[in-house]
């Protein structure tokens, strides 16, 4: 065990507030009270599967007084009757086998839970529960209590219920039984010698090789006609055409070919075919279901709100309930749902959820507050201007970009390579028809199905799904999570790229303070905190959340001086805290960095320094990056920051400034309008118009489950200096592509040349068509891991 | 030598038993979620270790 952090949560202990509790060290009181409750239950078994794997309990009080209102908690449920209630909630805190266990033996905590049974991909838990013994609002109580606090948001309020879709798994298994029959069944014929014993059977095997066929032709392989037929009609020729193409011509001429007794036919290969090609399917289908990609504001917003009426009766109510005119009570750290004016006196509103901003707003009584923010400190009253629907964040959302369905935006690269692909297929097969007709009427007929049936571009339309699917799977280990495969192809044709600046270039960690002078006792320390505790100023508010927790001492003769700084007296010595000059230092002209000086009784102690908050790596990001793109920085904030990032960032790097997020849209759009391919990589919701509308729209988030805008992949914060090598990586990806495009084409020429010469006989394709598909696969497995491995 | 159409009858049956168990199994939600079940299957044995401890030390 770890001495210096907590042992329920694992983070580092201040040695003022340590607990010490059955011989062991908490953080907190609450990390000790959730201790105190697993050990009461029996349940320490928590700390045997990981290291330290609990949250801090957040301070919940009244939170959840809306699951007490039936109606909403009926939105929830996903089941109902008399004595059963299933609900499905959404934990995010849940990472390691600790939590499976914990959360799956929630029935030894309380009664009235029959069951619970965690996803662990999906990050739900759920529960099933007696309603006579228990209610919602207790289970989530003790949810969070635990440290498990559930997301409960809008999103969840008006959720379908949708359905699973296995039904890929089930043409698969299909597939698969048909193809290992038939493949068995086939054996016989292809090591034929002309056995009485296997001419015997011959017409039964064949047969029942047919009739094992159908099911794969008919269902498994339905839905390449289905999208053959569909782009056709839209006239955009895709790479389904000539699959099913090949399909349809393989099946109907096996099927001639053993009615008339000409040979065994190419059952398997078809088969085969399906199967493989339905796994490649599922390869690039499988991508993060515990991401959303499709945030909207809903995924934000409460379900509930506390209103207060006007006898000063309070009641949860339904967000959409709201309107103009209601007044509504915000707790800490609540949300606030709705654009309105503040009625209390003041309170700060953290808006980071909005423009990426960490840094508190200062509200006073009659000040507009808008939705969006969260709010901290003391509960506040607000009256509300406009109702959900109509506040300007939800406003924001319903510009036109996010109505547009982004399926068909833009062509896959195998898309507009079976443009020529097809047409050149349909040509050379009548061409040859026309060839051998004039020699041999039999023979051109069996030409002409030959072609389309070894042309069929199976390996060619395996190729994009397993390259695009293995480097999927190899960036999101590298924690770039990108919404599907077509994402990479965009990524690798981007050449101007948008950062958004706050959040996004700069972090929203707090933990960028140094300390540079003489080392400071604890008691000095004590001091500089209560005299930080009276000031307002930003500066002071990020110095005094820094600084570990102290006692509560008086300040005498505490004053604030505008623009340099604060002093007092504490137990008889004088503290400064300031400028320098303020404190009575030398200015020194090297270090441009915000800074706080200190000094005691006119003693010089240090400065604290703040660092700047761009994120580790970005010049050099930046550096290699403009190299190879347009680069450019959208912000939100005025100009203040301007001389700080043109000496940090290369010459070519365009600054704008004062950017609305209707204005960072119009931005983009400008750019594309001048045929440019842009990736705009953002943060808070005011940069998720622009994030639609680029080519690519990469959310930054330091936490990845749980709040980032809609967009085509989110990168982890941690990750921000690699933005380069992803980009890098995209475009190797699409390098391996070309040449495994290269390499099916050698076999479709090989499997044309057996075709056109009249040569292809049920065992020249059993071969090559197997063996192209086993070929491709591994090869671009191979050079994409390869290509991961290059920086 | 109709036996051969009895073997194979029989292998193609044992397949279909195959797929129709594959199919049930997707059809539970087997394959929903691969990780939960390969962790949980661990916890009982961990579970009674414990207790045993426990009483152990009563």
């Amino acid at each position: 065990m770890n001495n210096t952090n907590c042992f329920h949560c694992g983070n580092d202990i201040v040695k003022v507030d340590e607990i010490v509790f059955d011989e062991r060290i908490f953080c907190c009181n609450g990390c000790k009270t959730v201790y105190e409750i697993f050990s009461l239950n029996d349940l320490t078994c928590y700390y045997d599967f990981e290291n330290a794997p609990g949250a801090t309990p957040q301070d919940i009080k009244g939170k959840y007084d809306f699951l007490e209102n039936e109606d909403i908690v009926s939105k929830l449920l996903e089941f109902d009757e008399d004595s059963i209630r299933i609900v499905s909630l959404y934990i995010p805190h849940v990472h390691c086998s600790s939590c499976i266990w914990i959360l799956e033996n929630l029935h030894k905590l309380q009664n009235g839970i029959t069951t619970s049974q965690v996803n662990f991909h999906s990050k739900k838990v759920r529960v099933t529960y007696n309603p006579i013994e228990t209610n919602l609002k207790e289970i989530v109580l003790l949810l969070s209590s635990i440290g498990y606090e559930p997301y409960i948001s809008l999103e969840n309020y008006d959720a379908k219920k949708e359905a699973v879709d296995r039904s890929l798994y089930y043409k698969i298994g299909v597939a698969f039984f048909c193809f290992g029959n038939i493949m068995l069944l086939s054996f016989p014929e292809y090591f034929e010698v002309g056995e009485f014993w296997i001419e015997q059977y011959k017409g039964f095997f064949r047969w029942l090789i047919f009739a094992l066929s159908l099911p794969a032709f008919f269902y498994s392989a339905w839905g390449y006609y289905v999208s053959a037929w569909k782009s056709i009609k839209s006239r955009m020729l895709n790479i389904d055409i000539p699959i099913a193409l090949g399909i349809v011509v393989m099946f109907v001429r096996s099927t001639v070919d053993i009615a008339f007794n000409y040979g065994q036919g190419f059952f398997d290969s078809m088969c085969g075919l399906i199967f493989f090609m339905l796994l490649g399917k599922l390869f690039q289908q499988k991508t993060y279901n515990f991401l959303s990609f499709e945030r909207d504001y809903k995924s934000y917003f409460p379900i509930a709100v506390t209103k207060i009426h006007s006898d000063g009766t309070e009641e949860a109510i339904q967000v959409y309930d709201v309107e103009k005119g209601d007044r509504l009570l915000i707790r800490n750290q609540e949300l606030i749902p709705v654009d309105g004016i503040l009625m209390s006196e003041s309170t700060r509103i953290d808006y980071s959820f909005v423009t990426g901003e960490a840094e508190p707003i200062e509200k006073k009584s009659g000040d507009k507050i808008f939705a969006g923010g969260k709010q901290l400190g003391k509960v506040i009253e607000m009256e509300v201007l406009h109702s959900v629907s109509q506040s300007y964040l939800t406003q924001l959302w319903s510009n036109d970009v996010f109505q547009k369905k982004v399926d068909q935006k833009y062509k896959t690269i195998t898309d507009s390579l079976s443009r020529y692909f097809t047409p050149a297929l349909l040509i050379l097969a009548f061409v040859s028809f026309g060839y051998w007709i004039f020699i041999d009427t039999s023979m051109a007929f069996n030409v002409f199905t030959a072609i389309l049936i070894v042309a069929c571009p199976c390996a060619l339309a395996l190729t994009a799904p397993f390259t695009l699917g293995n480097v999927l799977r190899i960036i999101g280990y590298k924690k770039l999570y990108l919404k599907n495969a077509t994402v990479i192809e965009q990524l690798a044709k981007v050449d101007t790229i948008v950062f958004d600046k706050t959040g996004t270039i700069t972090s929203n960690k707090k933990s960028a303070i140094e300390f540079f002078g003489t080392p400071i006792s604890e008691t000095e320390l004590i001091l500089v905190k209560n005299i930080l505790r009276g000031s307002n100023h930003p500066l002071s508010r990020r110095l005094y959340e820094f600084l570990p927790q102290t006692g509560i001492k008086k300040v005498e003769h505490f004053e604030e001086i505008t623009g340099k700084g604060i002093s007092g007296t504490i137990d008889g010595k004088t503290v400064k805290v300031g400028s320098a000059e303020f404190v009575g230092k030398e200015k020194d002209n090297q270090i441009k960095q915000t800074s706080v000086h200190i000094s005691i009784d006119n003693n010089y102690l240090g400065n604290y320094v703040f660092d700047n908050q761009y994120r580790k790596g970005l010049e050099k990001l930046f550096f290699n990056l403009s190299k190879t793109h347009d680069v450019k920085v959208l912000s939100g904030d005025n100009e203040g920051e301007r001389e700080v990032l043109e000496r940090l960032l290369p010459k070519t790097t365009e600054l704008v400034f004062n950017q609305k997020p209707e204005q960072k849209l119009a931005f983009i759009e400008n750019l594309q309008r001048q045929g440019k391919n842009v990736l705009m990589i953002g943060d808070g919701l005011n940069d998720a118009g622009a994030l639609a509308q680029s080519n690519v729209g990469i959310s930054i988030t330091e936490n990845v489950n749980v709040f980032s805008p809609a967009c085509d992949g989110i990168l982890d914060a941690s990750q921000f200096p690699k933005i380069s090598y992803f980009l890098n990586f995209s475009k190797n990806a699409m390098r391996t592509i070309m040449m495994s495009f290269g390499l099916s084409l050698l076999y479709n020429v090989v499997g044309l040349s057996f075709a056109i010469t009249g040569n292809l006989s049920p065992i020249v394709a059993a071969i090559i068509m197997p063996l192209s598909t086993v070929t491709i696969i591994s090869f671009v497995t191979v050079i994409s891991n390869l290509f991961s491995k290059k920086d | 030598m109709s036996v051969i159409y009895l073997l194979i009858s029989i292998s193609i049956v044992v397949a279909l038993v195959f797929l129709y168990i594959f199919i049930r199994a997707v059809k539970s939600g087997q394959f929903d979620d691969d990780y939960t079940p390969s962790v949980r299957i661990l916890f009982d044995d961990e579970l009674k270790k414990d207790q045993n401890k426990s009483e152990k030390q009563n």
